[in-house]
C-alpha cells in the first residue's frame, strides 16, 4: 500500500489508526534526507519532529488528540517557530532563532500538525523564482534545472515532491499561488487580515498574507480552518467569526452532475489580450471549459485598471519594505559587519555585507520613492492606482462569484533565465499582485500540463471572506480532473 | 523622471547601505530600467482619487491602557549580536 500523501488521507489513516504520527514523520524525514537536491529546506529539526509526533499518538490514544493531530508539516522560514531558525533566506539571519512563535504557527501546532522543518524562501520573500536565496535556489520537482517559482518555493517544492502533505507560505504579490502554479499543486492566498500576520518578518506590510499549500483545495480547507483567526497582536487581523472552510465543500450540490450551477465565474479581457504563452492560454481554456461543463456561466468582464498593478505594486512593496528593513541594523538581532569605522559605518557595511542584491534593490526604490519631491509623485500616485485596481474588482464582484484566469502568463522557466533582469521577473507577476493591492482571497489549482510537463494552475479569485465558496468550487473542479492527483516521477528526484 | 548616479548614491547613503563607486554603476542601470517600468504611472489620471493605503478600510482597533506584555529582554537580547548588562553595544558615539 502506498502511503497517504495527502493531509485529508493522512488524517483518516492515523484516525483509523492504519499509521502512527511517528511513522509518517519518519517518512518525511528520510525524504527529506533523499530529496536534498531540491534544496527545499532551510533548517530540519529532526528531533523535534519527533518528539511532536510520539506526543500526537499519544494524544490519540488519550482521546485528546486536535483535528490535524500527528499530520507532518512545513513552514517557510520567513513566519517564527520558538527554539528553531528563522532565516528569511537571508544572512542577515542566518543564525537568528524564533524567540517566539507567530501566531499561525502556534494555532497548526495546537491543532496537532507536527513542525519537520522550515523551508527556503527568496530572501524575505523577495522574488519569484527561489534564485535569491542566500542558501541556494530552490528545484523544481518535476524538472531540476527548472525554477519552483517563488517566493515561497522551498514549501512549494516540499508539497510537490511528496515530503510534506502541507506547509506554510506567504504571499505578498503572488508567492503562494505563483509557486503552486510551478509545481502542480494547490495554493491558497486568504483575505488580507484573516490570518494573523504576528510573527510572521515583515515585508510589505498591507500586502503581506499568511496561507498554505497543499495537493488539494480540501487540504487547504482542513489547514485555513486551524490557522485562520482574529489576533489582537496583529492590529489588522480581522475580526471575523472562526469558520470550518471545508463547509461548502461539505455540502452536497443540488445538481450533482452540474455541482457548479448558478456559480458566475467573470473572465478579465485583460487577462486574455495578450502575453500568455500558448500553451498556459490552452491549459486555462480548457480548465475553463471543465468548469462550463460542471454548470458554471463564464461572462467576460473588464478590469481596465489591473494592467497598471505592476507599477503599482513595485512601488508600495518597496516602500513599505525599505520601512520595514530598516530593524535590520547589526544592534538587536542578525548579522553584524566585522570591520568597522564608527556606528554609522557599522550599520552600511552590516547591510551592504548581509542583504542580497534584489534585497538592496527594493530597499533603494523604495527609499527612493518615499523621499522628499517624490513621495507625491510615486507613492502617493500608487496609492491612488491601488484604489482604481480595488474598485474595478469591487464593480467585477458585483456581477459575478469568480474572477478566473492564468496565474503567471508562463509555466516554470530555467534557473538562471531571468536573474540578471529584475524588470522581466516583475512582469511575470501581473496576474497575481492585483489579489495583494486589494486583499481578496485568490488561489491556484492545478489545471494541466504544457507538452514538455511542467505543471500549469488556474487562478481562481472571490471577494473578501469569501474562502469557503473558492474552496468549493476548486473542490467541484478537482473532484472533476485528476491534474491535482499527478505527481513527479519521485523516484527520479531521489535519485542522484 | 530619470535616476541620476548621484540619486543612487545619495538613497544609498538614506538607506545606510554601503555602495562602492563600481557598485554604483551597476545599481543604477538596474534601478533605472526599474523605473522604466514604474513610470507608466505618472501618466494615469487621478484627480481626486482617495489614495489606498490598506486592503481593509477597518479602523485601528484600540485596547485598555494596561500592561500586557511580560519582561521578554533576555529571550530577546540572546539573538544580539553585544550586550551587556541588559544593554546593546555599538560602536562609541561620544568621545
Amino acid at each position: 500500500m502506498t502511503a497517504p500523501d495527502t493531509v485529508t488521507a493522512q488524517a483518516a489513516a492515523l484516525a483509523r489508526g492504519d499509521c502512527s504520527s511517528v511513522e509518517l514523520t519518519q517518512r518525511a524525514l528520510d525524504r527529506i534526507a533523499s530529496m536534498q537536491s531540491l534544496n527545499a529546506f532551510i533548517t530540519v529539526d529532526t528531533e523535534g519532529a519527533l518528539a511532536q509526533a510520539r506526543e500526537a499518538d499519544a494524544a490519540r490514544v488519550r482521546g485528546t488528540a486536535g483535528p490535524l493531530a500527528g499530520i507532518p508539516i512545513a513552514h517557510k522560514d520567513v513566519l517564527m517557530t520558538a527554539g528553531l531558525r528563522t532565516t528569511c533566506g537571508s544572512r542577515m539571519l542566518a543564525d537568528f532563532v524564533s524567540p517566539y512563535d507567530a501566531h499561525v504557527v502556534g494555532l497548526l501546532k495546537r491543532a496537532g500538525t507536527v513542525l519537520v522543518g522550515k523551508t527556503n524562501m527568496d530572501e524575505f520573500a523577495m522574488g519569484s523564482s527561489n534564485e535569491n536565496s542566500h542558501f541556494g535556489p530552490v528545484r523544481n520537482p518535476w524538472n531540476r534545472s527548472l525554477v519552483p517559482g517563488g517566493s515561497s518555493g522551498g514549501s512549494a517544492a516540499a508539497v510537490a515532491a511528496g515530503i510534506v502533505a502541507g506547509a506554510t507560505g506567504t504571499d505578498t504579490g503572488g508567492s503562494i499561488r505563483q509557486p503552486a502554479s510551478f509545481t502542480g499543486i494547490t495554493g491558497l492566498k486568504p483575505t488580507y487580515g484573516l490570518c494573523s500576520r504576528y510573527g510572521l518578518v515583515a515585508f510589505a506590510s498591507s500586502l503581506d498574507t499568511p496561507g498554505v499549500f497543499a495537493h488539494s483545495a480540501h487540504d487547504c480547507a482542513l489547514l485555513l480552518t486551524a490557522m485562520a483567526g482574529h489576533d489582537e497582536r496583529d492590529s489588522t487581523s480581522l475580526s471575523h467569526a472562526q469558520e470550518d472552510y471545508a463547509r461548502d465543500i461539505d455540502a452536497s450540490p443540488s445538481d450533482a452532475h452540474k455541482p457548479l450551477a448558478g456559480v458566475r465565474i467573470g473572465l478579465p479581457r485583460e487577462y486574455f489580450a495578450s502575453g500568455v504563452e500558448s500553451e498556459v492560454a490552452g491549459v486555462v481554456d480548457q480548465a475553463l471549459g471543465t468548469m462550463r461543463s460542471l454548470g458554471a456561466t463564464l461572462v467576460e468582464i473588464g478590469l481596465p485598471t489591473v494592467r497598471h498593478s505592476v507599477p503599482a505594486y513595485y512601488v508600495i512593496a518597496p516602500a513599505e519594505a525599505s520601512s520595514n528593513l530598516s530593524r535590520f541594523d547589526g544592534v538587536r538581532y542578525g548579522y553584524r559587519a566585522r570591520d568597522y569605522r564608527d556606528l554609522d559605518d557599522m550599520y552600511r557595511r552590516t547591510r551592504a555585507e548581509a542583504f542580497g542584491e534584489e534585497v538592496k534593490r527594493r530597499i533603494l526604490v523604495g527609499t527612493y520613492v518615499l523621499s522628499h519631491g517624490y513621495y507625491d509623485a510615486y507613492y502617493l500616485k500608487a496609492q491612488q492606482v491601488r484604489r482604481l485596481i480595488a474598485d474595478d474588482f469591487r464593480r467585477a464582484f458585483a456581477e459575478v462569484d469568480f474572477i478566473a484566469g492564468p496565474v503567471a502568463p508562463t509555466p516554470a522557466f530555467a534557473i538562471g533565465d531571468r536573474r540578471d533582469d529584475p524588470v522581466q521577473m516583475y512582469l511575470g507577476d501581473i496576474f497575481t499582485i492585483a489579489a495583494n493591492l486589494t486583499g481578496i482571497p485568490a488561489l491556484s489549482l492545478p489545471a494541466g500540463f504544457t507538452r514538455d510537463g511542467r505543471p500549469v494552475g488556474l487562478q481562481l479569485q472571490a471577494s473578501y471572506l469569501r474562502e469557503s465558496a473558492l474552496l468549493a468550487a476548486a473542490h467541484r473542479f478537482q473532484q472533476a480532473t485528476d491534474w491535482h492527483a499527478r505527481r513527479p516521477d519521485l523516484a527520479r528526484v531521489a535519485g542522484a | 523622471m530619470s535616476l541620476s548616479l548621484d540619486d543612487v548614491r545619495r538613497i544609498a547613503d538614506l538607506a545606510r547601505i554601503a555602495l562602492s563607486d563600481d557598485e554604483a554603476a551597476g545599481v543604477h542601470a538596474k534601478l533605472a530600467s526599474i523605473f522604466g517600468l514604474v513610470d507608466e504611472l505618472l501618466a494615469i489620471p487621478t484627480d481626486g482619487v482617495e489614495p489606498m493605503a490598506h486592503a481593509q478600510s477597518i479602523a485601528l482597533p484600540l485596547r485598555d491602557d494596561a500592561v500586557t506584555e511580560r519582561d521578554e529582554r533576555q529571550a530577546y537580547q540572546r539573538v544580539a549580536p553585544a550586550t551587556d548588562a541588559g544593554l546593546y553595544l555599538v560602536p562609541k558615539v561620544i568621545e
